[in-house]
């Protein structure tokens, strides 16, 4: 929702939490407008071992068993460049990466 | 002392066993990638500490993991497998046109010369390559271009290219396998292709002896005789000697013709091995009896091998690229099953033994030998 460079507070699903060799939330930097694609942006820049795995590499599409939640709200069928809630931009809740219940 | 590594994928992590030549005393790591289903693990042959593992979830997608040490640690590296040029559609379950959707990589072949050369073979049905050690893949679109692709339909269990043999003789040679299409060959270096089919013959497809169509579930080749290839198909077990351009049955006397996997011995290209399933419904060992079965006559006549294997209440499977053979003096040879054991012979397939019993279900066994 601003422009200055903000800090967003990220959980991922344990795997990707793996996979990326971090503990607990990660914090990414963003630059302008706080949206979803902002935000993966730079989560895929700090991290680019989670590239396709959240989202298609060449389209950006949402992979279809990953949701995205934040302040008690599914925002997985917002639109990519829609604004964050003030909360998560301002660093004060996280932005949820999450893997869709499912068995196997 | 020489030794050998045997590489396990299963549906919930990579496990490698090692040993020393003596393959009696095995030590065991993993699971590597726990939770994620490790298609395909596999070592280079110019650098025996290269591996290369595909490792994919249905939540997350697909990565490849690269290990410069024998195993011993990983990172991933490049994991964007876009189709090249127009995507097109194949046959769905249906009969009616789908697009082409990458979905996972089931097979990594890396090159007998170059450590960061390695092909990949995917579902939906397609070959890339990478030359820089899996950081960037390139589809060979001529593959899945071939003008019968449109006709292409899934097996049961998708649309997979799961066998890659690169001819060690012929440069530029490359067999592939996909099911339910059929093999294919290429001649130069994977940019054109052709099926070689001529002599299969599948009851599940309208025309039996079609082109294309046929549900090839492996094929191997000895190094010392490339034209000769044996085919374990969805029923039958087939021979060629002319590298693909024909194909004769050679099931002979085995209790079942259906299977999935097939090797051949490391020093003697007439001995073929084979795991018998009772299908089409079934998917399990005949009798409740796990046995592989030796032919040493390239086919027609089999023996069966049963010495330490469950020979009562046995029900798991063997699948396509859960067996693999070592170079030792006396041939090692190992399997995994979707009960989770993986068994190992020191002796050609005489004797066998448990190297683990309780790993999550194999999906594919690689074995290097090391010196």
């Amino acid at each position: 929702m601003t422009a200055a460079a903000e800090v967003i507070r990220v959980a991922l699903p344990a795997h990707l939490r793996t996979l990326a060799r971090v503990q607990g939330e990660v914090r990414v930097q963003v630059s302008g407008q706080v949206t979803q694609c902002s935000v993966l942006d730079a989560l895929e820049a700090s991290y680019p071992m989670l590239r396709g795995t959240i989202r298609d590499q060449r389209t950006g599409k949402r992979r279809a068993f990953v949701r995205f939640f934040a302040c008690e709200q599914d925002l997985s069928h917002e639109q990519p460049d829609a604004p964050l809630p003030e909360a998560v931009a301002a660093g004060a809740e996280p932005y949820l990466i999450v893997g869709a219940m499912a068995g196997g | 002392m020489s030794g050998v590594r045997v590489l396990v994928g299963t549906r919930k992590g990579a496990f490698v066993l090692n040993s020393d030549g003596t393959r009696e005393q095995w030590d065991v790591s993993g699971p590597h990638f726990p939770g994620w289903e490790i298609y395909h693990v596999k070592g280079s042959p110019a650098d025996p500490d290269r591996l290369y593992a595909s490792q994919s979830s249905g939540w997350f997608g697909q990565l490849i993991q690269r290990s410069d040490d024998g195993g011993a640690t990983w990172e991933p590296v490049g994991n964007d497998f876009s189709y090249q040029g127009e995507t097109g559609t194949h046959q769905w379950y249906d009969g009616t046109p789908h697009p082409w959707e990458f979905a996972r990589v089931w097979h990594l072949e890396p090159s007998p010369d170059d450590p960061d050369t390695v092909y990949a073979g995917v579902e939906d049905a397609g070959l890339f390559r990478s030359t820089d050690g899996g950081k960037n893949w390139q589809e060979l679109p001529g593959l899945r271009g071939h003008k019968t692709g449109p006709s292409w339909q899934p097996g049961a269990g998708g649309m997979c290219l799961h066998t890659i043999i690169l001819d060690p003789s012929a440069p530029g040679r490359i067999f592939t396998a996909i099911s339910a299409a059929g093999a294919f060959r290429s001649d130069d270096a994977g940019e054109t292709w052709r099926p070689v089919n001529r002599g299969l013959r599948s009851e599940g497809i309208p025309d039996p002896d079609a082109e294309v169509g046929h549900c090839v579930h492996r094929l191997a080749m000895h190094p010392s005789r490339p034209s000769v290839l044996y085919m374990q198909k969805h029923w039958d077990v087939m021979r060629s000697d002319d590298a693909g351009e024909s194909w004769r049955e050679v099931s002979g006397d085995l209790p079942t013709d259906f299977g999935f996997p097939i090797d051949v011995h490391a020093h003697e290209p007439d001995t073929v091995y084979v795991v018998p399933i009772t299908s089409d419904s079934h998917h399990f060992p005949p009798e409740g009896k796990l046995r592989v079965y030796r032919s040493r006559t390239g086919g027609d006549e089999w023996e069966p091998l049963t010495t330490g294997l469950p020979q009562e209440h046995c029900y798991v499977n063997v699948l396509r690229d859960a067996m693999a053979v070592d170079f030792l003096d006396s041939c090692g040879i190992y399997f995994g099953t979707t009960g989770g054991q993986v068994y190992g012979s020191a002796d050609a397939g005489d004797s066998w033994a448990p190297i683990v019993r309780d790993l999550p279900a194999v999906l594919s066994v690689e074995v290097q030998t090391l010196s």
